[in-house]
């Protein structure tokens, strides 16, 4: 039994926090993701991270990746949240999982690799606008013409629709729900990024207006359970970034708590600031351990893993928005200007809270999958 | 990470199960409960974490986690039944008493041969344990006692009490404290019981008036009574057995929901209600991750900090929430109380006794500053 992590994760979570910290500090996140004109992310800074293995981590190595598990990669999803650090990391690794899981060995052979090395951007269109995220929700409907696919319809929330090259789309085949790939060429498809209150996440919605899908562009071994597990697999990756991001605000307004100075003594040392930071702690610590649990389930392909990932998400969604708040709440005027960086964790905390299912979603899919 | 147990773990489980399968008594057959008892006793799975030398089982921590899984999953009894003896007595025994001590109460306590109980609070001294004044008096060759302890659990039922005084004013509070062991038949101790709020009385106060305690009966040295208690709560282990039993009560207020109806809607079905359950199903499971991550990083020999704070917060809140949301199932009939009750008033009584598990063992203020200043770095209040 060993809950921990292994020497080479410490070592790849260390590398990580090392060259973030020295190459994307939050004024070169503030640089990246306030240029409203450019594409939310440093094409260098990916080219560096493709090369220290990330954008590939999860990409088996025979399709040029790290061949690393989830494990692996929520060491570096901690670390890229913590830092805030603006990449298409996780839609890129959501679009290869899909093409991984539910592809055949020519969409492996044509896609992975330029995933893995960061030649190509991917990023999952799944959501549509008032609906749940589950395959229940899928609007957007596939009709046949010969061969292909004709798609037709919107999703919402899709990330990095600005830098993305190829499109994971949930669609519905008259019941079934399944995955296809959409180019960003494709005919008939439609981008618009949408402004975001967290500039290091870019989201925007994507319209298609019978856009063909060759065969070879299905995703055949997908299904409604391929669609959930999509979406676990994308709460787990928000998830373990919210970790980085919570533990970041933490250390921020405990650090701030210890040196002012109010009624001549640290602010630290009044039960009205120091009771909400270690509640804080609590619930990070909390969400923490069931994200490691479920990245575990989905590593081993155990039973656990759709309700792992429920609990992980909904657990977070609940408490990173109130732990985003206390850290600009405690800090007090500071806190509020935009100058000071508390307000960008708070920011992240919106952004995560519907992505991948809010926590209403994720704990009635708890219920559910507890028996009830 | 590896969530396995290793074969030989494996096989220790193994033998718990069948052990329990074939001796498990049935519940209201005290012959089969005695011989449980005597039997466990053998196998020395009484007092399991205590070296083998003073007749405890030498088990690995590993070892332990199964043990008290397996007993809690079965519902099986207790693990001994003398059960401060041996959650503190007995490690404070083992570390700072001498071999007559030692070779006295150890075999008593894993025997269950008779109850002890603890006297640590004051009328004035909860939290802030340390500002205690019940005074010992060095008197020759015994202590004179004088004082009070308050919120004592089963004082009535006990022959010995654990008991810190004051022997000296000199230096802090922390120091001049000095450790008692007592028996609760001396001359001079008075027991009132105290009725709680479920109207059951479990704890007392207790009185002591020039009770004389002789010097061979003080644990440690003088002065060295603070540190024989820290030492003995902090054998407190990760909280398997209690994230076992919130499992059951979370699934037991499943069931209930299932069977109940409230405002016109079967209360399993109602949204508010399975988001209640589900968040403290999640609560309860992230309970046994933090468990078994602080478990991992005692198995690599690693001191903890206060982690184990988090866990108890969490079960401060969930003893709360699990006896407020049953009664919220029940609707009109949650306020019952006797006969008309579901499952015999269990539920209730839960929505009664949290203080118990609650304030006992140190109030969520006080996780929360051990959280803070431990962990996080913070000054002190």
């Amino acid at each position: 039994m060993n809950f921990g992590f292994s020497e080479e994760q410490d070592l790849l979570r260390s590398e990580a926090r090392k060259f973030l910290d020295e190459s994307c500090p939050l004024d070169e996140v503030r640089k990246i993701s306030e240029d409203a004109a450019g594409p939310g992310y440093s094409p260098e800074l990916w080219r560096q991270i493709a090369e220290l293995g990330w954008v590939g981590l999860t990409i088996p190595e025979a399709h040029g990746g790290a061949g690393l598990g989830w494990v692996d990669w929520v060491v570096v999803l901690e670390e890229a949240g913590r830092s805030l650090f603006p990449a298409p990391l996780i839609p890129t690794a959501l679009a290869a999982h899909a093409i991984e899981r539910f592809g055949n060995e020519a969409q492996h052979a044509v896609w992975l690799p330029s995933l893995a090395d960061g030649s190509a951007i991917g990023t999952v269109a799944i959501v549509e606008a008032g609906q749940a995220p589950g395959p229940a929700g899928i609007g957007l409907v596939a009709s046949r013409d010969g061969e292909s696919l004709v798609l037709s319809g919107e999703k919402v929330f899709v990330s990095d629709i600005a830098a993305a090259d190829l499109f994971v789309v949930a669609y519905r085949f008259g019941d079934s729900p399944g995955l296809a790939l959409v180019e960003r060429v494709a005919e008939g498809l439609t981008l618009e990024s949408q402004p975001g209150i967290d500039l290091t996440k870019r989201i925007g919605k994507i319209s298609l207006d019978a856009v063909r899908v060759a065969p070879e562009n299905v995703l055949d071994g997908a299904n409604g359970e391929a669609v959930s597990a999509l979406l676990d697999a994308g709460a787990v990756a928000v998830t373990a970034e919210a970790i980085g991001a919570a533990e970041a605000a933490l250390a921020l307004t405990a650090s701030y708590a210890k040196d002012r100075i109010q009624f001549g003594k640290p602010i630290a040392q009044f039960q009205g600031v120091k009771h909400p930071l270690a509640e804080m702690y609590v619930d990070i610590e909390s969400f923490k351990s069931l994200v490691y649990y479920a990245a575990w389930c989905i590593d081993e392909g155990h039973e656990d893993a759709p309700i792992a990932a429920a609990r992980a998400k909904a657990y977070a969604s609940d408490t990173f928005p109130k732990i985003g708040i206390d850290a600009v709440g405690l800090h007090g005027g500071i806190g509020y200007t935009w100058e000071y960086d508390a307000h960008l964790f708070l920011k992240r905390a919106k952004w995560v809270r519907p992505a991948f299912g809010d926590a209403d979603w994720h704990y009635e899919r708890v219920a559910q999958l507890g028996g009830l | 990470m590896d969530f396995d147990f290793s074969p030989a773990e494996e096989a220790f489980r193994s033998e718990v199960q069948a052990f329990i399968r074939d001796h498990k008594p049935a519940p209201n057959d005290p012959e089969g409960v005695a011989n449980w008892h005597k039997q466990i006793r053998e196998k020395r799975w009484v007092g399991f974490s205590w070296p083998r030398e003073v007749g405890g089982g030498g088990g690995t921590i590993s070892q332990q986690v199964i043990l008290k899984e397996e007993m809690s999953k079965a519902k099986a009894p207790s693990l001994g039944t003398c059960f401060m003896g041996l959650a503190w007595v007995g490690p404070a025994l083992i570390e700072y008493g001498t071999e007559e001590q030692k070779q006295k109460f150890i075999p008593e306590i894993l025997d269950g041969a008779y109850q002890w109980c603890t006297g640590y609070s004051e009328p004035d001294s909860g939290s802030d344990l340390a500002s205690l004044s019940c005074k010992g008096v060095r008197e020759g060759e015994a202590y004179l006692v004088n004082g009070q302890k308050i919120w004592t659990s089963i004082a009535m039922w006990s022959k010995w009490i654990i008991l810190l005084v004051r022997t000296s004013g000199d230096g802090t509070k922390h120091e001049g404290i000095t450790c008692l062991l007592v028996p609760m038949d001396s001359d001079g101790i008075e027991v009132r019981p105290i009725k709680n709020m479920s109207g059951g009385a479990m704890f007392a106060e207790v009185f002591f008036n020039d009770v004389r305690v002789p010097l061979g009966n003080r644990l440690g040295a003088e002065g060295e009574g603070w540190k024989v208690t820290v030492s003995a709560l902090a054998h407190e282990r990760s909280s398997i057995a209690e994230v076992t039993g919130l499992q059951r009560t979370v699934e037991a207020v499943k069931e209930l929901a299932k069977r109940c109806t409230r405002n016109g809607v079967p209360s399993h079905l109602d949204p508010g209600i399975r988001a209640r359950i589900a968040r403290a199903d999640a609560k309860v499971e992230a309970m046994r991750l933090n468990g078994m991550r602080a478990l991992t990083r005692q198995l690599k020999g690693e001191t903890l900090a206060g982690e184990t704070s988090v866990n108890k917060l969490h079960r401060a809140n969930l003893e709360i929430e699990l006896g407020e949301l049953a009664l919220e199932i029940q609707g009109d009939r949650g306020p019952l109380d006797g006969a008309a009750t579901e499952e015999d008033g269990r539920w209730q009584r839960l929505a009664l006794n949290w203080p118990e598990v609650v304030i006992g063992g140190g109030t969520p203020n006080i996780q929360r500053n051990i959280i803070a200043e431990r962990i996080l770095g913070l000054p002190k209040d």
